[in-house]
C-alpha cells in the first residue's frame, strides 16, 4: 500500500487484507453499507471507519506507490492514439479542410459535433464542484476532483476543434480581439464570438477552481515527500538508477511549488473556504451560460431545426446528462482498479449519479418531443419537413440511435437493482455517451444537409481524417486522465477528511455526517 | 461574530514576521525563537484549545489542521474576511471593462455594419460582458485569497519542524508566535498545556 505505514496491522488494513474489529456493521440489503433507505439513518460517506491517517495514506498512495501494472500499457496505448490523432491534425493543417467530408451544404459536421460533445462533457464536473457544493451535497467530495479534471481535459479536447476547423489555422488568433494590421475588430454581434469568450472563460475558471482545490492536497504530498527525505537522509529511490536525483526531492520541489507554501493555517483556511464558496457561486451561472451560448451558435441562425428557443435549456440538460455519463465511465473502472477506492466512491455515489442521469435523460427526452411538437404547432412547413426528415429521412439511424441511447436506455434506472449495479450503470453510461455524440451529429448534420431548395440537398460522408481526429481526441482525453490518476491528488483529501465523523469539533452534539446532508 | 477578546489595548500588529513585542527570545543554542508549537489529538481538542488561547488575550497565533475545522473562525475569534468585497470589485471591473471594450471596438473605433443594426446597441454585448465579469471575479477570488494569506511563501519556520509536516495529514497544532506582545515562554507554555496539548516544542526562526 502506502509507502508510509507506521505498523504492519495498519499496512494490512490499508491493503484490505485484514478487517479491523469494530468496523461498522453492514445492514443487510444495503450493498456496501451505503444503500440505506431508512429515514433518519445517514449512510456513511467513507467506508471502513477510515482514520485521517488512512485517508491520507490511501489517496497519496495512488501517486506515491509504484504504478499499477495496467497503467503503463494503457498510457502507452492512449498516448499512441493521441499521437496518431495529432498526425492527422498535422495532415489537415498541411493539406486543408478539404480532407474532411464537408461539402457546400454540410459545412459543419464532425468538427463541431465533436466540439459540442466535448464541451458538454465538461459540464458535469462544474455541476459537481459548484452546484452540488452550493446545495451542500457532501457526497460530492469523493468525486469532485476527478470530475473537475475531466472538465479541464474535455475543454482541451473541445477547444481543439473550433481551432482547426477554420481552414487557415494559423489565423486562429483572429478569434480574439487583438489589434492587428487590418485595424478591424471581431464582430461582437456574432454568437460564434460569444462562444469564444464563453469557452475560454469556462476553461480558465474551471482550471482556477481545480487548482485552488488542489493547493492543500499538493501541500500534503509535499510534506509527505519531505518527511521521507528527512527520515531517509541521503537514501531513498532515485528517478532512474543512474541519475542520482531522488524522486522525493523532485516531489518536494514540484508539489511544493504548486502548493504555494500552503501550511494549513486556520486563518488561511478561513479565507480559502470563502474563496471556494465564491468560486462555486460564480461557476454556477457560468456553467449554465456556457452551453446556452454554445446553443446560440445554432439557435440565432434562421435554419429550420436550429432556430428554436428551447435550445439553451435543452443543451444545458444534455450537457449535464452526457457529462455524468462520462464521469461514471471513468470512475467505475477506476474504483475497481485502484486499491481501497471503493471506500470513497461507494455504491451510493454511483446510485446518486445514476439518478441524475435518469432525471436529465428525461429532460432531454422532453426536449426531443417538444421540438417535434413545436414544429407541428408552429405551423412552419420547413420546420416540420426537417423533423420528419430527421426521424425518417436518410439519417434515420442516427436519430434513432440518439433516441434509444439517450431516452430509452436510462429508463432501466427506474429499477432499484439496476441503478445500484456498477456494471449496468457502466453500460448505460457508455450508451449515453454514444447517444450524446449522435445528438449533436443529428442536430448539426440532419439540419444542414437539406436546405430550402432540393438542388442543395447533399449527404455527408466522413473521411478517415474526420474519424481519426475524433479518435485522437479521445486518446488525448484518456492520456490526460491517466496522467491525472498517477501524478495528482485524485480525491479532494482535505474535503474528504472534513466530512469524516471524527472531523466534527463537537463530536457529542453532532449527528454523524452522511449522504443525506 | 462576537469576538472573545479585543485588540484595542495592544499595539497594532505590523505584519507577518514583524516583532511587535520588542523582545527577542533565543534557545540555549542561541537560535531566535519563532514561537511555541503545541500539538492536539483531535479536531475537537484543537477547537476548544483555540477558544482558550483566544480568551487569553494573545493575538499572534494560529491553528493548523489538515482540513478546515467547522466554525473555527468563531473559536479563533476573527471577523469576516474582506475577500467577497474584493471579488465584487473585480467582478464589476470585469463587467465594466468588458462592456467598454466591446462598445469602443464596435461603435467607436471600427464601425462594422452588420444587418444595419445600431453600432452601440447594448443587447449584443450582454454575453461577453457577463463572461468577463465572471472571469475577473474568479481571478480576484483566487489571487485575493492568496494575497490576503501572504502566499505564495515557499519558506516558513514551521515547515522546518519535522512534527509540523503532519499538519497536512493527520495532526492538529496551535502555534503562538514569540512576537506577540503578551508572549511569555513559561506562561504561554503553561496555557497551551492546560488547553490539552499532547506535545509542546519550540520553533526556531
Amino acid at each position: 500500500m502506502s509507502s508510509i505505514h507506521p505498523d504492519q496491522t495498519t499496512a494490512q488494513r490499508l491493503a484490505g487484507v485484514v478487517k479491523t474489529p469494530g468496523m461498522q456493521p453492514i445492514p443487510p440489503g444495503s450493498g456496501d453499507g451505503t444503500l440505506i433507505d431508512t429515514p433518519g439513518v445517514r449512510a456513511p460517506l467513507v467506508l471502513n471507519n477510515r482514520t485521517f491517517t488512512e485517508v491520507t495514506d490511501i489517496i497519496c498512495g495512488y501517486t506515491e506507490n509504484a504504478a499499477p501494472r495496467w497503467w503503463l500499457p494503457m498510457f502507452g496505448f492512449a498516448a499512441t492514439v493521441a499521437g496518431i490523432g495529432g498526425l492527422f491534425i498535422l495532415y489537415l493543417v498541411i493539406t486543408g479542410i478539404g480532407t474532411w467530408g464537408l461539402n457546400n451544404q454540410v459545412d459543419w459536421a464532425w468538427d463541431i459535433t465533436n466540439f459540442v460533445f466535448w464541451i458538454g462533457i465538461g459540464h458535469a464536473g462544474t455541476l459537481i464542484s459548484a452546484i452540488l457544493c452550493l446545495l451542500k451535497q457532501k457526497w460530492r467530495t469523493a468525486v469532485n476532483r476527478a470530475a473537475e479534471a475531466m472538465t479541464i481535459f474535455a475543454v482541451i479536447c473541445a477547444a481543439t476543434f473550433p481551432g482547426i476547423h477554420i481552414g487557415r489555422q494559423w489565423m486562429a488568433w483572429f478569434l480574439f480581439p487583438i489589434p492587428n494590421s487590418n485595424a478591424i475588430w471581431p464582430n461582437f454581434r456574432s454568437p460564434l464570438l460569444w462562444d469564444v469568450f464563453a469557452v475560454s472563460t469556462y476553461g480558465t475558471v474551471s482550471l482556477l477552481f481545480w487548482y485552488m482545490g488542489m493547493i492543500p492536497d499538493f501541500a500534503t504530498l509535499r510534506d509527505r515527500a519531505d518527511e521521507r527525505l528527512r527520515r531517509l537522509g541521503q537514501g531513498g529511490p532515485t528517478i532512474l538508477p543512474f541519475i542520482p536525483v531522488r524522486i522525493d526531492a523532485v516531489r518536494v520541489f514540484a508539489y511544493g511549488l504548486l502548493a504555494m507554501g500552503w501550511r494549513n493555517s486556520g486563518r488561511h483556511w478561513h479565507r480559502y473556504e470563502a474563496a471556494y464558496l465564491i468560486l462555486a457561486g460564480i461557476s454556477t451561472p457560468l456553467v449554465l451560460s456556457v452551453h446556452s451560448i454554445v446553443s446560440f451558435d445554432f439557435a440565432t441562425s434562421i435554419l429550420p431545426g436550429w432556430h428554436t428557443t428551447i435550445f439553451p435549456p435543452y443543451f444545458v440538460a444534455g450537457a449535464i446528462f452526457g457529462g455524468f455519463a462520462m464521469v461514471l465511465l471513468l470512475l467505475i473502472p477506476s474504483r475497481e482498479l485502484f486499491p481501497n477506492m471503493k471506500d470513497f466512491i461507494t455504491l451510493r455515489h454511483l446510485e446518486n449519479m445514476a439518478k441524475i442521469i435518469l432525471a436529465t435523460g428525461m429532460m432531454v427526452g422532453f426536449a426531443y418531443s417538444m421540438e417535434f411538437f413545436i414544429a407541428w404547432y408552429g405551423g412552419n412547413y420547413y420546420e416540420v419537413a426537417v423533423f420528419i426528415n430527421r426521424a425518417f429521412g436518410p439519417y434515420w439511424w442516427a436519430y434513432w440511435a440518439m433516441i434509444s441511447c439517450n431516452v430509452l436506455s436510462p429508463q432501466v434506472f427506474w429499477n432499484k437493482a439496476m441503478r445500484q449495479s456498477p456494471i449496468v450503470i457502466f453500460i448505460v453510461s457508455f450508451l449515453v455517451t454514444i447517444g450524446m455524440w449522435f445528438e449533436r451529429f443529428v442536430i448539426i448534420v440532419s439540419s444542414l444537409h437539406r436546405a430550402f431548395l432540393p438542388g442543395e440537398w447533399h449527404m455527408f460522408h466522413p473521411t478517415a481524417v474526420d474519424i481519426m481526429i475524433f479518435v485522437g481526441s479521445c486518446g488525448v482525453f484518456l492520456t490526460l486522465f491517466l496522467l491525472f490518476l498517477r501524478f495528482l491528488p485524485v480525491f479532494a483529501m482535505a474535503e474528504l477528511k472534513a466530512v469524516l465523523p471524527q472531523a466534527s469539533p463537537h463530536p457529542h452534539h453532532d449527528e454523524p455526517h452522511g449522504h443525506g446532508d | 461574530m462576537a469576538s472573545g477578546h479585543s485588540n484595542a489595548a495592544r499595539p497594532p500588529a505590523k505584519g507577518p514576521g514583524k516583532n511587535t513585542s520588542g523582545k527577542i527570545y533565543v534557545t540555549e543554542t542561541g537560535e531566535q525563537i519563532h514561537g511555541i508549537l503545541a500539538q492536539f489529538a483531535t479536531p475537537a481538542d484543537l477547537f476548544h484549545a483555540a477558544e482558550t488561547v483566544r480568551d487569553s488575550g494573545l493575538s499572534r497565533w494560529d491553528t493548523f489542521s489538515p482540513f478546515p475545522v467547522h466554525d473555527m473562525e468563531s473559536a479563533m475569534g476573527f471577523s469576516r474576511t474582506k475577500l467577497p468585497l474584493l471579488v465584487a470589485v473585480g467582478g464589476f471591473s470585469g463587467v465594466g471593462l468588458g462592456y467598454l471594450m466591446q462598445w469602443w471596438m464596435s461603435a467607436v473605433d471600427y464601425q462594422l455594419v452588420t444587418q444595419g443594426k445600431p453600432f452601440g446597441a447594448w443587447e449584443q454585448f450582454v454575453p461577453i460582458t457577463f463572461e468577463l465579469g465572471i472571469l475577473l471575479s474568479a481571478f480576484t477570488a483566487i489571487i485575493g485569497m492568496l494575497a490576503l494569506n501572504g502566499l505564495p511563501r515557499w519558506h516558513h519556520p514551521l515547515l522546518k519542524k519535522d512534527s509540523f509536516l503532519r499538519a497536512s495529514q493527520d495532526a492538529f497544532f496551535i502555534c503562538v508566535e514569540a512576537s506577540d506582545p503578551n508572549f511569555d515562554p513559561d506562561r504561554t507554555r503553561a496555557l497551551l498545556e492546560s488547553a490539552g496539548a499532547t506535545r509542546i516544542e519550540l520553533v526556531e526562526e
